[in-house]
């Protein structure tokens, strides 16, 4: 009996922990748009952020766009073909890559290797009390430290996924085209024609910029809420990668789901 | 001489578990006061009051006739620019050289020129030794030139209190005697105020004015440095001589060693 009991006492301890985790995560966020104030009047702070997590994903980010590119040529080559169809190998590529793997993959890596350094970072200047510290000089470590951050992710995330597709799509050409053979002309043309606007690309760089609003405010707050020791950093760091992965994916279900609906 | 800092009947718990139970303590314009105490007595606690990082439960901290506890944001931030504080491993902002920590605060709090502050910086970082290291990063420092650059931040805006957590910790002999002296001589000749939470006796007794011994959330014993040396009370006595057993046991609370080890079961 007392068994049971415990084990439900724990479920509702551990739903109150969850929520009362996510309504001090909502105030943080509230708290970081709030004071953005610095991060735009000094936006050399947030463009230094920019560089760190922006710039400095984009090895990571074109390379793995050209082989996911070049990839989806193969594959769709293989299957286009049996219906004789190969000449809008461009649109499946493009189309692919700009709806949803260019923001959904690109997300993925910017969490991976940004999101996690975020993390790390803003966890180490707590656990070494430069937070604190910049606080008893009067300096609120939110505007300072967390807004440029923020601000630098969400600018950044669309940038990223777009080269990331671009890179894409020429992966998918110099396979389509140069190796396989698949008449030039078409594959541009088709994907000139069947590409639109505001439907594909336009979607595409909504998600990415609600990805990017992801990922930061979640890497942001593990790090800022990260207890100040070695295996609290890492496990907040952990958590980033774990939480804005799933994130990503279930968010990108819910935008596709609105977008493309009306499409036949 | 009037008191920047009066501490009345404070007390302040983490949770369930009380720290701070009544302090009173005052510290005068001019003076460096200690704060002594062995590990986790809430030394540490007593600077994040006087900071207005933490609000006691009951009592008032008041600095220069402030009511720190009472303040709003906007006025605490205000004062907080009138006061320093040196952490306990210096706290520099890592992502920046030593130029850069010192200059933090006058980029962030004043629109003064970059040859201003360039000046200004040199001459903080020449008062505490290291205007050669300038260009180095902290993680290129030793502990000891980590805290004198943190204390040369920590007086960069001219505060008139700065306080110290644990400035001595983890130094070398002679690292250890240039921060007592540079504590002593910089609260003379910058007119501020000091408070140094220690528990390095011999150093501290050296340069500071007044000490406050802080045991189980109260203050145990308070006086000058000849006062505490001649001390007859047990408590201070131990510490002052560093004695091993007395009214601050060795033993952490336990059952009794006999029935520990099951002897006679």
């Amino acid at each position: 009996m007392s068994t049971i009991v415990r084990s439900i006492a724990g479920i509702g301890r551990r739903t109150l922990e969850g929520i009362s985790r996510m309504g001090y995560a909502t105030r943080f966020f509230i708290a970081a748009l709030m004071r953005s104030g610095t991060a735009f009047r000094r936006f050399g702070l947030t463009i230094r952020e920019i560089y760190f997590s922006g710039v400095l994903s984009l090895i990571i980010i074109l390379v793995s766009g050209l082989f996911v590119g070049m990839v989806l040529a193969l594959q769709g080559y293989e299957t286009l073909q049996t219906y004789g169809s190969e000449e809008v190998l461009g649109v499946l590529v493009a189309l692919s890559l700009v709806r949803e793997l260019g923001p959904v993959v690109a997300a993925l890596l910017f969490a991976s290797r940004a999101g996690s350094a975020i993390t790390a970072e803003i966890g180490l200047m707590k656990a070494t009390e430069q937070l604190a510290a910049m606080e008893m000089m009067a300096v609120d470590p939110v505007a300072r430290v967390v807004a440029p951050r923020f601000w630098a992710g969400v600018i950044s995330m669309p940038l990223l996924a777009a080269l990331f597709s671009a890179m894409g799509i020429l992966g998918g050409y110099l396979v389509g085209v140069v190796l396989i053979g698949v008449d030039e002309g078409s594959f541009w043309s088709q994907m000139q024609a069947k590409v639109d606007f505001e439907e594909d690309i336009l979607n595409g760089v909504i998600k990415s910029v609600v990805f990017g609003i992801a990922v930061t405010a979640i890497a942001l707050f593990e790090g800022y809420d990260a207890p100040p020791t070695a295996e609290g950093v890492s496990g907040a760091t952990t958590r980033t990668v774990v939480t804005s992965s799933l994130a990503i994916l279930a968010l990108d279900f819910v935008l596709t789901a609105f977008m493309f609906r009306g499409i036949s | 001489m009037d008191n920047l800092v009066e501490i009345e009947n404070v007390s302040f718990s983490y949770g369930d578990r009380p720290v701070l139970k009544g302090i009173n303590l005052t510290a005068r314009r001019g003076q460096v006061i200690a704060i002594m105490g062995n590990s986790g007595c809430g030394k540490t606690t007593l600077l994040r009051l006087i900071g207005g990082q933490i609000k006691p439960d009951q009592g008032t901290v008041k600095v220069a006739g402030q009511v720190v506890n009472e303040l709003k944001p906007l006025d605490l931030y205000s004062l907080r620019r009138k006061m320093g504080m040196l952490f306990q491993f210096g706290a520099l902002f890592t992502d920046m050289n030593v130029f850069e920590n010192v200059a933090f605060q006058m980029r962030e709090h004043t629109k003064l020129p970059e040859d201003v502050i360039r000046d200004l910086v040199l001459m903080k970082l020449h008062a505490v030794g290291l205007r050669g290291a300038a260009d180095l990063m902290p993680s290129e420092l030793s502990g000891g030139m980590a805290r004198r650059v943190a204390l040369a931040r920590a007086i960069a805006l001219e505060p008139m209190l700065v306080m110290y957590d644990e400035p001595f910790a983890g130094l070398d002999p002679i690292s250890l005697g240039v921060t007592g002296n540079l504590i002593r001589r910089l609260t003379d000749t910058l007119g501020l105020t000091s408070l140094v939470v220690t528990h390095d006796v011999q150093e501290s007794l050296k340069i500071v004015d007044y000490v406050y011994f802080v045991s189980e959330g109260i203050i145990e014993a308070e006086g000058t440095p000849a006062e505490i040396s001649a001390s007859n009370l047990p408590f201070v006595h131990q510490f002052v001589h560093g004695e091993a057993d007395g009214p601050v046991p060795f033993h952490y609370p336990a059952k009794p060693y006999e029935s520990d080890l099951r002897l006679g079961a």
